[in-house]
Order: structure tokens, then sequence, then C-alpha cells
């Protein structure tokens, strides 16, 4: 496959049309119609639960949040390959594979309505807090890989960056270092084509950003991001290259975010509806339904249904968020070393002294 | 004269240094056709064309780099690092290089440019949004600090900075980018560079600050004043090189220091102030020099972040015991 797909042939690896049709047969992974459903499913769930979480936030019910609308495909498909140890260390804009990898709705809420404790993953194995200098987590990956390869454990390490982030100097000392030291580590460029308002076209002279890879000598491929199956087989493939072979690989999965970089971003000052709309005939949930939909797997009044499932569910969860209560004045303090300093107990008792006097005011 | 925001203001000195200075450009991510992520930039590149504002690919060590080179050159450059928080991969070349080539090359070549980041909490963001870091700035010998707190400071020092010989690393209060509106003059002026502002005049407790603390600073000493104390405020303007003569006045006439900053106490602006309290206004001194500040940790995530960030109570509790002492 990644011969056939070679970056530098500036070919997109795809396997279902707009529509749902399968128009690469040869490429066709093996998954069975239930997966396929149950991917279909989760992808909408997580659909469900990012488009609730702009409408908190205009509800003021929750702080800035980076929405995943659109792009939803690209963790649809990795989840597939995922495996309990398998790590996760992400950017920001992983939704789907944060849940995929046992984070729940809740803790995703904590952290976006500001608590540090919605990054504990208590039920999620390997899947690191979410890094928001750009780029900068791609060399943690690696570095994990190192671990997994020198202890010979049978785990893969996927990591994310936005198509903006392969600009950045970590971004190519991570594939470099990767490559040199083969180490089991999957690169996923969320091509969305926006780094807030600059489109990626300006971002790199490159034909393509999965061209990056060859020069480092790690295999890679350009692939439909909006694609659910094509998205599924190159997780396999990489998945195995990774695994047998203790080799890095970089993915590009071009899709197209629909939403705005963050809820405080506005993408109608620098996009055109005409473009809009051109990636709306592309979107990944339309695409899936539709192959669903013709294979009679799934109907419009089940996802009615379904819909209003998860809506509640999402309220439920986001309701457990919202009563978490008070952050206490200690939750400042007391991770930042294994120790409390003494310098650092002085400030927190002398800030809990001045509360005192103020309540006695 | 036309009512400003900082934002407005800061816009506005880009604007008039940009017509007078060919050699002017602009650049960072999302400057040129969003006008920035704050819309500090906004309608620049329209009216000076994408050669002189342009939106550089996401790399902040890209951006500083290369406006190193710029300056050697002779251009001007005014770049932007789209929070304080992002700057770090640009870290590299302002403390290897940006602070260096003028003594380096023995003055043959400078490396005078703008490097314009906001910062500062409280406005409930996500995390590396919040963060105080002017010290790390200021320890680094070769780069001049500087912090606004109006907008007409915004305008006539950065119209300074950019003028200046120097690397200037302007950081900008984003609390209070809109908060606070202001007349400000349209014209061209200057506010020196390494001149603090004495805010008023008074004889119990000197206070210092500077930037969006400005603000909590001046709710205390609404309260301070219903108790009877005196207080004479300093906002910095400019946190490297220091007023010390400014200061050290201030000081020998009250006796008594209080400084407030929203960045971790220790290795601070305070401590500095604190320091030349000592050097200069020793015999003067009446109460132990005080520090209002966050403390020595990660600022917290939005639900913590009052803990974190000194509020004017805190400022008055500790200007109160400071005339009490």
């Amino acid at each position: 496959m990644f011969k056939e797909y070679d970056p530098l042939k500036n070919k997109l690896f795809n396997v279902m049309d707009k529509d749902g049709h399968i128009v690469n047969d040869k490429w066709m992974p093996q998954i069975s119609d239930d997966q396929t459903l149950k991917a279909y499913q989760q992808m909408m769930f997580a659909r469900k639960a990012d488009l609730m979480t702009v409408s908190y936030q205009r509800q003021g019910r929750i702080y800035t949040y980076p929405p995943n609308y659109g792009q939803e495909a690209i963790a649809g498909g990795l989840a597939q390959e995922l495996r309990e140890n398998d790590w996760v260390v992400p950017a920001y804009r992983e939704l789907g594979l944060w849940l995929a990898k046992g984070a729940t709705l809740k803790e995703v809420f904590l952290y976006f309505m500001g608590y540090e404790d919605g990054s504990r993953f208590e039920n999620a194995t390997h899947l690191l807090p979410v890094s928001v200098p750009i780029a900068s987590q791609l060399l943690h990956a690696t570095g994990i890989g190192y671990e997994v390869k020198y202890h010979k454990k049978d785990e893969v390490v996927y990591t994310f960056v936005g198509d903006g982030g392969t600009s950045e100097g970590d971004f190519h000392e991570a594939l470099n270092y990767a490559a040199v030291w083969k180490v089991p580590v999957v690169f996923v460029i969320q091509n969305n084509q926006y780094a807030i308002s600059f489109n990626v076209k300006n971002q790199t002279s490159s034909q393509n950003l999965a061209v990056k890879s060859v020069a480092y000598g790690l295999k890679s491929i350009q692939v439909d991001g909006n694609d659910f199956f094509a998205m599924t087989r190159v997780a396999q493939e990489a998945a195995k290259t990774a695994r047998e072979n203790q080799e890095p690989v970089l993915i590009e999965a071009l899709t197209y975010r629909k939403g705005a970089h963050t809820t405080s971003d506005d993408p109608s000052k620098y996009r055109s509806k005409e473009e809009e709309q051109e990636w709306e005939e592309k979107d990944p949930m339309k695409r899936l339904k539709g192959y669903l939909t013709g294979k009679q797997l799934w109907n419009d009044q089940q996802e009615e249904e379904l819909d209003q499932q998860y809506k509640k569910e999402v309220e439920r969860q986001f309701e457990e968020a919202e009563n978490y209560g008070d952050y206490p004045l200690e939750d400042v303090f007391k991770y930042q070393y294994s120790e409390m300093p003494d310098i650092l107990k002085k400030q927190m008792y002398a800030h809990q002294k001045f509360l005192k006097w103020k309540e006695g005011q | 004269m036309s009512v400003m925001t900082l934002v407005k203001a800061i816009n506005n000195a880009l604007d008039i240094k940009l017509n007078d200075n060919k050699d002017v450009v602009l650049y960072g991510e999302d400057v040129g056709y969003e006008g920035g992520v704050f819309r500090v930039t906004q309608g620049l590149q329209q009216k000076y064309g994408v050669e002189r504002v342009f939106d550089s690919p996401l790399a902040e060590s890209g951006i500083v780099g290369t406006a190193v080179g710029m300056a050697v050159a002779g251009m001007k450059p005014v770049v932007e690092m789209q929070f304080s928080g992002f700057a770090y991969p640009a870290f590299n070349q302002m403390i290897s290089h940006v602070a260096r080539m003028r003594n380096r090359s023995r003055g043959r070549y400078t490396s005078s440019m703008v490097i314009r980041m906001p910062y500062g909490g409280g406005i409930k963001a996500l995390e590396h949004h919040s963060e105080s870091m002017e010290a790390i700035y200021a320890h680094i010998p070769g780069l001049k600090v500087v912090i606004p707190s109006t907008p007409h400071d915004a305008k006539g020092l950065l119209i300074s900075a950019i003028e200046s010989e120097d690397p200037v690393i302007y950081m900008e209060p984003k609390r209070i980018y809109r908060a606070v509106k202001q007349e400000v003059s349209e014209d061209k002026f200057n506010v020196e560079i390494g001149k603090a502002n004495v805010v008023q005049q008074g004889k119990d407790v000197t206070v210092v600050s500077y930037g969006a603390m400005m603000r909590d600073t001046q709710k205390a000493l609404a309260m301070a004043k219903k108790a009877g104390i005196s207080v004479e405020l300093i906002d910095l303007r400019t946190i490297y090189p220091l007023d010390v003569e400014t200061i050290a006045q201030s000081i020998k006439k009250t006796g008594r220091i209080v400084t407030v900053a929203e960045a971790p106490t220790s290795f601070g602006i305070g401590s500095e102030i604190t320091a030349i309290a000592n050097d200069e206004a020793f015999l003067h001194l009446e109460a132990p020099p005080k520090r209002v500040t966050g403390f020595d940790t990660i600022v917290p995530l939005p639900q913590g972040e009052h803990h974190y960030m000194p509020s004017p109570e805190k400022i008055y509790h500790e200007i109160e015991k400071t005339a009490k002492f």
C-alpha cells in the first residue's frame, strides 16, 4: 500500500466515494457489517457530543472548546485498530480517540469547563492529556515509542498534529528521531485545511504533507480522512508496520474542519460558503451512512432514535460535570512537585490567612 | 483625539510606523488576512499589502529567526507571538541571537525588532494562555521589556519600541485589551522606554504595578483611600531597563513599598524592586517590602484561577498591613 500510494506520486488513497459506494475494492478493509455499524454509531456519538459542546459553550456553560465537527472518520477508522495498551498522544482535536481510549465525556467536559481533573482519564490506559503547544507532543510519542521498543512491548503509539503543526521544528525532529530510532509510532496529520485562518496551501510548498516523510526515511500515505473505510485500512497497515517491523509511519488524513478553530474563532472571516459546501458533500458521516443505508443496515428512523438516546447521554454526563463542585485551593499547589516545598507551603498558608481576614471583613 | 481601546491604540501605532518607515514589516500567525486572533492588526494588510503585513507559517522559531536576518540586513520587523505561552519555540532565537547580535558583532549588526505578545491571565482560558512570564525576558541581557497598562501608553511605547535600536519584547495585557478606553491622540507621539509613570502622588505607601494588574491595584487604592491611607502609585511601563530613580525616590519619600504582579512570586519583578529598595533606600524603610503576586504554581485552569490572581482585596490587605507595620 505504501508503495502504491507513495506520496511522491501525489495520489490520494480512498475506498469509498462521496455517496458511500465502494470504489476501490482492492483495499477495502476486512470489517464486518456489525463492526462498521458500531463504528458509525460511535462516530455519531462523538459528533453529537461535539455539537452539543459547542452549544453549551454558546450558553456560557463551558469555556473555549475546539470543535471536531467534520473530522469524525479519522478517529473512527483508527479506533478499529486501537488496542487497550496502545498509546494515544493527542493534540487537542481528537475527541473520538479520547472516547475510544476510555476517557469519559464527563472528563472531557470537566477539562473544558476548567478543571485539570478532567485530564485524569480514570478508565483509560495510555492516554496522555491534551497538549496545546503545537507539535510538541510528537516528540513525546517518539520517546514513548523508544520505551515500547526498549521493553519489547507489543504496543503502538498514535500521535496527532494538524496541518499547521507540520511547519514547527518539533514535527521534523520527531519524524527524524522516530525514523532513526525505528520506533513503533504512527504519526497522524489531521489536515483539516486550516491553521486557524491560514490555509494549508500557504503553509507549505510541498505537494502534500505526507511527502515530508520521504527525506526522513519513513513510510507514509495521504488518505481521504473523511472516508471511514480508507482510514480503517490505513490504520491496519500502519499498525502492522509499527507493530511487526518496529517502524514509524506518517499518515496525512485529508479532512475539513467544518466548525471553527475554537469557539473563539469565526471562520466566516476567512473562508467561503462555496468551499464549505464543497466539503459538505464529502462529509464523513453522510458517506458512511450512505454505505450503511445502501446495504439496508441502517435507516433514518433508527438514526433519529439513537440520536435522541445520545442526546440524553450527553446531557447526563454534562450535568454530572456541571455539578462537579468547587476547586479547592490545595489543588492549585499539590500537584506541582512530588513533595510540596516549604516555600510553596508558605504561599498557600499566607493565602489561607488572607481568606480568613477577608471572611471577617 | 479619539477614544481608543488598547487594541485600537496598538493598531494605530503600527499603522503610523508602517506609514512612515518603509522598512517596517509586520508578520506572525494569522496577523495578515485575518488581522490577528485579537484583531490587533486588523486592516493593516489591506492598507499596506501582503509584502509588508503577512501571515507566517506556523513556526515561532521561524518568525523570530527570520526577523533576526531581516534586522541584520537593515529592515525593521515587528513580529507577533500569538500568545506568550506559545513563544517558547522562538526562545532559542531570542536568548541566543536577538539579545546578542549587537554585542557579538561589537555593534556592527543589530537585531533591532519588536516582538509583540499578548500575556496574562484572568480571561478563563485554556492551558498556556494565562501566564505572565515577563521576568524570563527581563532576565536576558540585551532585551528590553515593555508592558503598557493604558491605551495612551500602549501607543506611545509601541512607537518608541519600533523606533528603538534595540530589540524590544512588547507584552500586551490581553485581559484589558478592550476593557480600558481612553482619549488618545491620533498623531504620532512617544512614551519613553525606561521611564515609569507616577500615576498618583501619596505619602504613606508606594505601590508599584504594571499591565493588567494596574486596574486591580487602582481598585485596591480606592479601598485604601477610604481607610485613610495615602498611596503613591507607580506604573512601571518598562520592565527592563527598570526606572530605578523614580522607584527609589518614591520609596525614600514613603518608606514603604508594595509591588503587585500576577506572575509567580519567586524571582519576579517585585523581587527586583525589593532589591532596589534595599540598595537605594534601605535607611528610609519603615516596613519590609511586600510582594503581592500569583503563586509559584502553574496558572490554574478557569475553575481555580480565582485562587491564583491577586484580587483588589488582597492587594488592599497587603497595603494596609504595610501601612500599619
